[in-house]
């Protein structure tokens, strides 16, 4: 007679604690971060196709990092809900919250019943109307959900991308200014760079990154991506924002709305339609502030 | 919503299938009493009790595409709206007109709507024009058993060809019949019940290559012809200042002109008129 294999709840749920942030901990970092107008995305991912940041609603972003393939099917299902929430009943019923808590359940289901949890941790973000009103939702993968103030970090080395980012992040950053700080935090850990064995390391450029941006001052989807030229050129004015803080004369331009030439319609201009963006998007100017 | 919406629970499983791209599909798995096309049809003709939307034209110019609608809505003899508005953006780059039964169209419009954002935010691109247009005619074909109670729906489907061979025209136009064929036409196409005035109007008006305004002002004039002639068609109204809605697709995306862009042409098609006798 052969004995059953008995493990104890706590051991599984450590086991599968374990498996699942070793997973996580392989993969590049992502941050988001608030800033002036919105939610800031960067993600480190060279690929340009693979997205690990992506539009969920209106005004609700996500982000994740882990498998691409369990948390694509996530943000399936999150745009998913979005879209029959906001069809059987209005736009404006679609949260973050309510998007937050769906993941929360399923992950909490999927790592309590399924041999093999998730290895995916995810950012909800919700802006609002005034910085006050930004949501960012945090979630991992036993399907605990934590709602962060400022920024958050996830991935591989999130606690060390984390400390930097709460030396060097202030509220209501320009887009510029905020990029430029979650960029350097980004670099400083990874081992594209050099930044995970020590010394200064080199900027992640402009191909290594994924960068989105939730724009409040966009009048209906606010998520729009920030790709090619536009982001090249909102890195170097963040780099120039570097060289001129000794100069005291210095204003810190808002790049987002100084798309370089050449930038096909819709990437710089935050009031330009694109497809990212509503119908006739460009009608209502923005209102900057 | 029911047990298959997502809720305290978390996701059902149908959320989490990879079954596609497709909003309207994704419905009929999870939530098919959201569908248009899934209820019951009423046994008997039902036409006269729902409020009608009447005309809409579109009309191509040299560098997109133009559609208007006036602002009538009728209920066998009775006018139920004066201010309906009656052609919508569809997203970025397209726009869609309707006429027939007012509720099930306006239902239509939003279910397509959702439809396209849903693939875009799936995909990550766009859908191509030609298959943005054989979408809304599936649309269309599900709704055969109503459309034979006399709750049809005929739209009209325009947008800017973002691959457009060069020298092609990049505003296109789809007209549809309740059956969901799907006709491409060339330069302007009218559909509701005064699309025949609109239609002889800009037989008489459009020209291939017409510049912006020019092809404002044909479309106008085609709807003030058919508001002529047509009882279900609303004229301009000046009183009330309701004027038709038009829309302007071209490279920078779908704008729905001011009231009072569409006001200053109508008004100068009103006193032409008045200056010749009425006649146009």
């Amino acid at each position: 007679m052969t004995m059953p294999y008995y493990a104890s709840p706590e051991q599984l749920m450590r086991d599968r604690s374990e498996y699942a942030r070793k997973g996580i901990s392989r993969g590049r970092s992502v941050a988001v971060v608030t800033y002036a107008d919105g939610v800031l995305f960067i993600a480190e991912n060279p690929s340009s196709t693979l997205h690990k940041v992506g539009e969920l609603y209106d005004r609700i972003g996500f982000a994740a990092v882990g498998r691409y393939s369990e948390f694509e099917s996530l943000r399936v299902a999150g745009v998913r809900l979005a879209d029959v929430r906001g069809y059987s009943y209005n736009r404006r019923d679609v949260t973050g919250r309510v998007i937050a808590n769906a993941y929360a359940q399923t992950l909490g289901e999927i790592f309590t019943q399924q041999m093999k949890p998730y290895e995916v941790e995810l950012c909800v973000a919700e802006v609002g109307e005034t910085p006050e009103a930004d949501q960012l939702f945090r979630l991992t993968f036993d399907g605990s959900i934590v709602d962060e103030p400022d920024f958050v970090v996830m991935g591989g080395q999130a606690e060390a991308v984390t400390g930097h980012l709460r030396e060097h992040f202030l509220p209501g950053m320009e887009l510029a200014e905020a990029l430029k700080v979650g960029v350097q935090a980004l670099s400083a850990v990874s081992p594209a760079t050099g930044g995970a064995n020590g010394g200064s390391p080199a900027l992640l450029t402009a191909e290594q990154l994924e960068v989105a941006v939730l724009d409040r001052r966009r009048p209906k989807r606010a998520f729009r991506r920030v790709v090619g030229a536009a982001l090249r050129s909102l890195l170097d004015s963040g780099k120039a924002a570097v060289g001129a803080e000794e100069e005291p004369t210095h204003t810190a331009a808002h790049a987002p709305s100084a798309p370089a030439p050449g930038t096909p319609a819709g990437l710089g201009e935050p009031s330009a339609p694109d497809t990212g963006g509503t119908a006739g998007g460009g009608q209502h100017p923005p209102t900057t502030t | 919503m029911n047990e298959s919406s997502a809720g305290r629970s978390g996701f059902p499983p149908a959320y989490l299938d990879r079954v596609g791209s497709s909003f309207t599909d994704f419905l009929a798995a999870a939530a098919p009493d959201l569908l248009p096309g899934r209820r019951p049809h009423p046994q008997l003709p039902v036409g006269d009790l729902t409020p009608h939307g009447t005309t809409i034209v579109s009309v191509a110019y040299d560098r997109g595409v133009l559609m208007g609608g006036d602002r009538r809505a009728t209920m066998g003899n009775l006018i139920s709206s004066r201010d309906i508005e009656k052609v919508y953006p569809a997203d970025a780059w397209s726009v869609i007109g309707i006429a027939g039964a007012a509720g099930i169209a306006i239902e239509m419009v939003r279910l397509y709507q959702v439809e396209l954002e849903h693939y875009e935010k799936i995909e990550g691109l766009t859908l191509s024009l030609d298959g943005k247009a054989n979408r809304l005619a599936q649309m269309i074909r599900g709704n055969l058993g109503a459309a034979l109670q006399g709750l049809a729906v005929v739209p009209l489907f325009a947008g800017y060809d973002l691959d457009a061979a060069p020298g092609a025209s990049p505003g296109r136009i789809f007209s549809y019949d309740v059956t969901g064929g799907n006709y491409e036409e060339r330069g302007y196409a009218a559909v509701g019940s005064g699309s025949l005035f609109a239609r002889s109007s800009l037989k008489k008006t459009w020209r291939s290559g017409l510049s912006g305004d020019a092809a404002t002002r044909s479309l106008l004039e085609a709807l003030y012809d058919a508001a002529d002639d047509d009882s279900a068609t609303g004229g301009p109204d000046p009183v009330r200042k309701l004027y038709p809605i038009v829309y302007r697709v071209d490279a920078e995306g779908s704008v729905r002109l001011t009231d009072d862009e569409v006001a200053a042409v109508t008004d100068t098609i009103i006193a032409e008129r008045a200056a010749a006798d009425g006649q146009g």
